[in-house]
């Protein structure tokens, strides 16, 4: 805006109205890409395994909302979410599942491995547990580079990586020190078909923190008011070179461990509709209009737009070309001389 | 040997360095200025150096000061690190970029991965090279692979060093060789100096390189006297040198075997046997040029490595000669290396676990038929 900065208008939660339509139209983008998503993976028009992460929109979306393109985040197998709060192109990212040149990370990297250095985003990572560190590293960088304040990190996983000793080695580092990064457990309960009840030892993942002498905070990952309000504190500690905080999630997949997975084989039903009955996004719609911070054609105007995003992205992907052969080698080294090419 | 876009140049009297025999610039007469100095201590005047040179590189690792003052909370170097590598440092430099880590391997060879994608350039020690496998994960799954799997969007400009090898009575757990296991994955690159010249040049062009590079130090190599030149220089990383020309046999080393397959040709010299020596210096890339060339003159090869023999870099060398050189062969390949076995501690076991002189001179007698 050229004028003068004025206070912004606020609407529910005290939180900006920009803001609040930012947090509608990332969570309605995650929620849409994952299921368009699903769709073309079922058509087979994605070339291999996807984790979709609908019902989850609320963690992502809380906490991105206070980062910007300088902050840092690391990721899961289940990304998605995350690459869209973290400002990603969707055409790029659907380009990148069905394999296409055009993708995100020219069809080399697939669902589990989407990146965007430019947007901060330090990538969708595989191995659970493993971007943790990352996150962390990014972090060194920023304390060393005297840039918390307008740097810090972010690692997202799961409740299934708390069991992975690099989080307990990642946690420490970044407490001795002092690092500005926010540990953020987003815990489905679930890691693959096991429940956290038997394979976390803690009641609560966010007690862990006291171990490592940080802030643990438990947060219902259902509604993103209450995400944006922890992740707000916690990256303000960052930001204020007051080190790390763990931030608990208490959320939900929609769907399966990944795409042709079935849930109900480890899941009760009545589970599944506990969950639904708060959806994320559900409960945001019923608070922006009640309280008459956003109108219904508001919302409804940012959902066509959404949807025809999303038709424009699978045509993208669809129509986007493979990429060349040559690609198989590329982008292993900076250098490299004489590279054996496979022996044949 | 080359110098990088970004090195110190080269003198031109060291142009020719790959020829380190006599007559070359660093054969007797040193036509350089320069001195004799350990290998530890080439290591870290390298490491103090590439600090001063470039303030995004740092060192991280396990008592690489050592020692912290419980009331001023200043380091102590009491220890200087592992072998005095980085001794000293952490006073010119101070404890943000002489970084001591918990014992966390995995946490913050992560944690420099991470400082590497996003502008650093970490150097990080990880003590004895064993030790490796408990990082692996962040070394193959994301300093090797980021740069692949994200369609080439980022960079990893990562240094990692470490001790390798057996010889000290430091047993199974803290004796490894096994580079091979690091040569075998794409995205890394892996260098195995075997003296101070040497260990100076490959560890400044690694950390002035984009791609994540291990250093492997072998234990009996860090006490070794050399000379070394005064003026700063890199060595190309995948380039073999000449140690020893000679026409009757290629003896291929690396790492220390460079030095015992340097011993067995001076004995051999005594027989009548004319013994080429190469040092591979790198392991990824691999110079496959001087092999060939070398090989393709000499008919014979004995290939010389402390690593246990399975799926090794004497194997991979051999079946590059297979590959490439077989009609220049009059006798077949032949390699000398530990067995497949740990690390005994031992005294006796451990020097039979080691590839010896008189190990590598009785294949090759074999190999030309002296009795």
């Amino acid at each position: 805006m050229a004028t003068a900065s004025k206070a912004p208008t606020r609407g529910s939660g005290g939180i900006p109205v920009e803001k609040l339509r930012w947090m509608y139209e990332t969570m309605y983008r995650i929620r849409r890409f994952e299921e368009t998503m699903l769709e073309q993976t079922f058509k087979g028009n994605s070339m291999g395994v996807t984790h979709p992460s609908d019902g989850q929109e609320a963690g992502p979306t809380g906490i991105c909302a206070h980062l910007t393109e300088k902050d840092w985040i690391g990721s899961t197998h289940r990304g998605h979410g995350h690459c869209i709060a973290k400002g990603l192109d969707t055409k790029g990212m659907m380009a990148e599942i069905m394999g296409r040149s055009t993708g995100q990370c020219k069809g080399k990297g697939g669902s589990m491995h989407i990146a965007d250095f430019s947007k901060g985003m330090l990538g969708a990572n595989a191995i659970v547990g493993a971007s943790i560190p990352l996150a962390v590293g990014a972090a060194l960088t920023s304390k060393y580079q005297h840039r918390e304040k307008e740097s810090v990190a972010v690692a997202f996983f799961g409740d299934g990586a708390t069991s992975q000793g690099v989080l307990h080695e990642s946690m420490n580092l970044a407490s001795i020190w002092k690092l500005p990064v926010i540990f953020a457990c987003e815990n489905n309960q679930y890691a693959e078909a096991t429940p956290s009840w038997y394979a976390v030892s803690a009641n609560d993942i966010s007690a862990r923190a006291e171990g490592y002498s940080m802030p643990g905070v438990q947060v219902d990952g259902m509604d993103v008011f209450a995400v944006y309000e922890a992740a707000g504190e916690a990256v303000k500690r960052a930001r204020n070179g007051e080190g790390p905080t763990l931030l608990e999630l208490k959320t939900y997949r929609y769907h399966g461990h990944f795409h042709a997975d079935v849930p109900e084989k480890y899941r009760t039903k009545a589970e599944e509709a506990e969950y639904h009955a708060r959806d994320p996004i559900k409960g945001f719609e019923k608070r922006v209009t009640s309280d008459k911070s956003m109108t219904e054609a508001e919302l409804k105007h940012t959902r066509d737009a959404i949807e025809k995003e999303m038709l424009e992205a699978v045509e993208f992907g669809l129509s986007s070309p493979m990429p060349a052969l040559e690609q198989l080698y590329a982008d292993v080294y900076v250098n490299y001389s004489n590279p054996p090419q496979g022996l044949r | 040997m080359t110098t990088t876009a970004a090195a110190p140049q080269t003198p031109p009297e060291l142009a020719n360095a790959s020829e380190y025999g006599p007559g070359s610039p660093l054969g007797p007469g040193y036509g350089v200025a320069g001195e004799f100095v350990r290998y530890r201590d080439a290591f870290n005047h390298t490491l103090r150096d590439e600090l001063r040179h470039d303030p995004n590189v740092l060192i991280m690792g396990e008592d690489i000061s050592g020692g912290f003052d419980k009331e001023t909370k200043k380091p102590l170097d009491a220890w200087g690190g592992p072998f005095a590598a980085t001794k000293g440092l952490v006073q010119e430099f101070g404890p943000e970029r002489i970084r001591d880590c918990p014992i966390s391997e995995a946490g913050f060879l992560g944690a420099a991965v991470g400082a590497a994608l996003t502008g650093l350039r970490p150097v990080v020690d990880l003590m004895y090279f064993d030790f490796v496998t408990v990082a692996f994960d962040q070394l193959l799954s994301n300093a090797a692979k980021s740069r692949y799997m994200f369609g080439g969007q980022t960079k990893v400009p990562l240094t990692m060093f470490a001790r390798s090898g057996a010889g000290t009575g430091h047993a199974a757990q803290h004796s490894e060789s096994f580079y091979s296991i690091l040569a075998h994955i794409p995205g890394i690159k892996v260098v195995v100096p075997s003296d101070p010249y040497s260990v100076r040049g490959l560890l400044a062009a690694s950390i002035r390189d984009d791609d994540p590079v291990f250093v492997v130090n072998d234990k009996k190599l860090i006490n070794l006297t050399g000379f070394v030149p005064a003026q700063n220089y890199t060595i190309e990383l995948g380039k073999g040198r000449y140690m020893r020309r000679g026409k009757d046999v290629t003896l291929i080393g690396m790492s220390y075997t460079s030095v015992v397959c340097q011993k067995a040709a001076e004995e051999l010299a005594k027989e009548g046997v004319d013994a080429e020596v190469i040092d591979m210096l790198s392991l990824s890339p691999l110079d496959e040029h001087i092999i060939l060339e070398s090989v393709t003159k000499t008919n014979r090869v004995v290939i010389v490595d402390e690593d246990t023999p399975r799926a090794g870099m004497a194997a991979e060398i051999a079946a590059v000669i297979a590959d490439k050189a077989f009609d220049s062969l009059d006798a077949p390949i032949k390699r000398v290396t530990g067995p497949h076995t740990p690390v005994p501690y031992n005294k006796g076991l451990e020097t039979a676990f080691m590839p010896q002189p008189a190990d590598v001179i009785a294949t090759t007698r074999r190999l030309l038929g002296i009795a």
